[in-house]
């Protein structure tokens, strides 16, 4: 019963709400008299806006292809100033000159008010190419966007990840410098710090870059499972930090060490402080989680290799990577 | 008799000391040897003196660390800054000889004439910027700081490279050969005075502050353009 009542009483409403539809008004007397129709403007307006969006592209593709800045700009800013000129355009050519006066202290006159509205509504009478203006200006705002959007497209790989995850290091692979010149574990000495490769693969790899210090065997203190990591005590933790993915490219190395800090890898941007003799541990600083370290191995001639891969993921933390 | 016979041998005590007071020895065992020990054995931690051995450390590094000031430090756990040192340069001289006669690499001659700029900027950005900074303004590490280069001399900084003093790792001959070694040192002697394009170094702090000096500069020029037209309309 109650609800019957609400029913009726919501029914009612919604029909009271409806309201009366107001009376179609007869076309009020036109204020913008006849502007003659400028074709050529509307034709250079919309070309304007074409070779606007072609820059857009010719930005997407300047990106895809190498990303010099210096056309990326180039690209950008003829996109911009074409738009630009197309404005110009349009306001001098297409907008007619109508204006509609405001006494300043009635400017709420329901009069005015639909005068201007009347004016807005009628300037645009005129147009013969309506379609394809919106057209150019929807073109150019779109290639615009999507010129504006591709630099995300540095931020990372999106479909496939597994580029992060591929690993260079395998048992046997041998540690190369910078000039592709087999690291000898002789080379290694105290207080020196090394950057390797892997022997034949791509530097660039987020895998590829390590660190390598030799440290005094009695200091090693390396977690359980890693004794036979470190010949000589030689070890090796992967290059890229585990908060940001900086280089780590700092070695403290204390000269006489019972008045100075312990030996630490430090990265630069940040100060995270890992301890390469116990296994990349966070000493200090921003990363959550130590330095991933590589398995080291002494080849027959002396030259320095790995033993398999590191033991942890490599690179800065993200979600699901942070122990 | 009896006093004549007393200032003689007052005398003769005095002039042996007097004699070593200007060998590098005698030195050594005035100012040094409370923390690096007799023959430069060191001494091992554990009261308020203690210091490392210098055996073997060379000419180079005694030259390097007397002639920057770090040594004599104040105290032996204390960080070593560069000061102007106690001794003279005839005993800075003497010291070294000293601590070079218990063997180790002589005093680095490099040359920066011979060196490459743009190869000596290469080298410095990826072996010593991280702490120094790219300008050689210094910088900070975890538990110390790293010096600002600009009054190090060509063989001060020669000799830092392969010493690796306090904190800082050295390099050998196999990372840094001579050669490259010039390179740096011709770099760290432009980064004392760069050409700064527009004449406002901005302390070689980098984009950043260039950034934010620009657009404090650009707003404010702009913010009086508005100014003035803004008086003109009136």
């Amino acid at each position: 019963m109650r609800r019957a009542g609400r029913w009726a009483i919501a029914g009612i409403v919604l029909l009271l709400g409806r309201g009366r539809r107001p009376r179609e008004l007869p076309p009020p007397e036109p204020l913008v008299d006849g502007a003659p129709p400028a074709p050529g403007a509307e034709l250079l307006v919309a070309g304007l806006l074409g070779l606007a969006a072609a820059f857009a592209i010719a930005f997407v593709v300047v990106y895809a292809g190498g990303a010099n800045t210096q056309l990326l700009g180039l690209a950008l800013g003829l996109c911009f100033a074409t738009l630009a000129v197309s404005a110009v355009v349009t306001a001098f050519r297409l907008t007619p000159p109508e204006e509609a006066e405001e006494p300043y202290p009635e400017a709420s006159h329901p009069a005015e008010v639909a005068k201007v509205e009347q004016i807005a509504l009628e300037s645009g009478r005129h147009l013969t190419r309506r379609k394809l203006l919106g057209l150019a200006a929807g073109g150019a705002g779109t290639a615009l966007g999507v010129a504006l959007l591709t630099p995300l497209a540095s931020l990372g790989p999106v479909f496939d990840t597994s580029r992060l995850r591929r690993e260079p290091w395998q048992r046997g692979v041998r540690l190369v410098d910078s000039e592709g010149r087999v690291l000898r574990a002789d080379e290694i000495e105290l207080d020196t710090l090394h950057t390797a490769f892997p022997e034949g693969a791509d530097p660039d790899e987020l895998g590829s870059p390590i660190v390598v210090v030799r440290l005094e065997p009695v200091r090693l203190d390396l977690p359980e499972g890693r004794s036979g990591w470190a010949p000589e005590g030689i070890v090796a933790y992967s290059k890229v930090c585990t908060h940001a993915g900086c280089a780590v490219s700092l070695y403290r190395a204390p000269h006489f060490e019972p008045s100075r800090p312990r030996p630490a890898l430090v990265c630069p941007c940040h100060y995270s402080t890992f301890d390469p003799a116990t296994g990349g541990t966070v000493l200090f600083g921003p990363a959550g989680r130590p330095l991933p370290q590589l398995p080291l191995a002494v080849g027959k001639k002396g030259e320095l290799m790995a033993l398999g891969g590191f033991s942890g993921p490599v690179g800065p933390s993200w979600s699901g990577v942070r122990e | 008799m009896k006093r004549t016979a007393l200032l003689l041998g007052l005398l003769a005590l005095l002039i042996p000391q007097l004699g070593a007071a200007e060998s590098g020895a005698g030195l050594y065992l005035q100012g040094c040897v409370s923390c690096h020990g007799l023959n430069a054995a060191g001494v091992p931690p554990g009261g308020d003196h203690f210091g490392p051995p210098l055996q073997g450390v060379g000419a180079q590094a005694a030259d390097f660390y007397l002639r920057t000031g770090y040594m004599p430090v104040e105290k032996a756990n204390r960080e070593p800054v560069r000061k102007g040192s106690p001794y003279s340069d005839a005993e800075i001289r003497s010291l070294v000889g000293y601590v070079a006669s218990f063997g180790g690499p002589p005093i680095p001659q490099p040359h920066p004439e011979r060196g490459n700029l743009s190869e000596g900027m290469r080298l410095f950005t990826e072996n010593c910027a991280a702490c120094h900074q790219v300008a050689a303004q210094g910088g900070l590490v975890v538990g110390g700081t790293a010096p600002q280069l600009d009054r190090a001399t060509a063989t001060q900084v020669a000799e830092a490279v392969r010493i690796g003093p306090y904190l800082m790792p050295r390099f050998t001959k196999k990372q840094l050969d001579d050669r490259q070694v010039d390179s740096i040192v011709r770099y760290v002697q432009l980064a004392r005075a760069p050409d700064d394009r527009g004449g406002w170094g901005i302390g070689h702090l980098g984009p950043i502050p260039e950034g934010l000096v620009a657009w404090l500069l650009a707003g404010g020029a702009l913010v009086g353009v508005a100014l003035v037209i803004g008086g003109r309309a009136h």
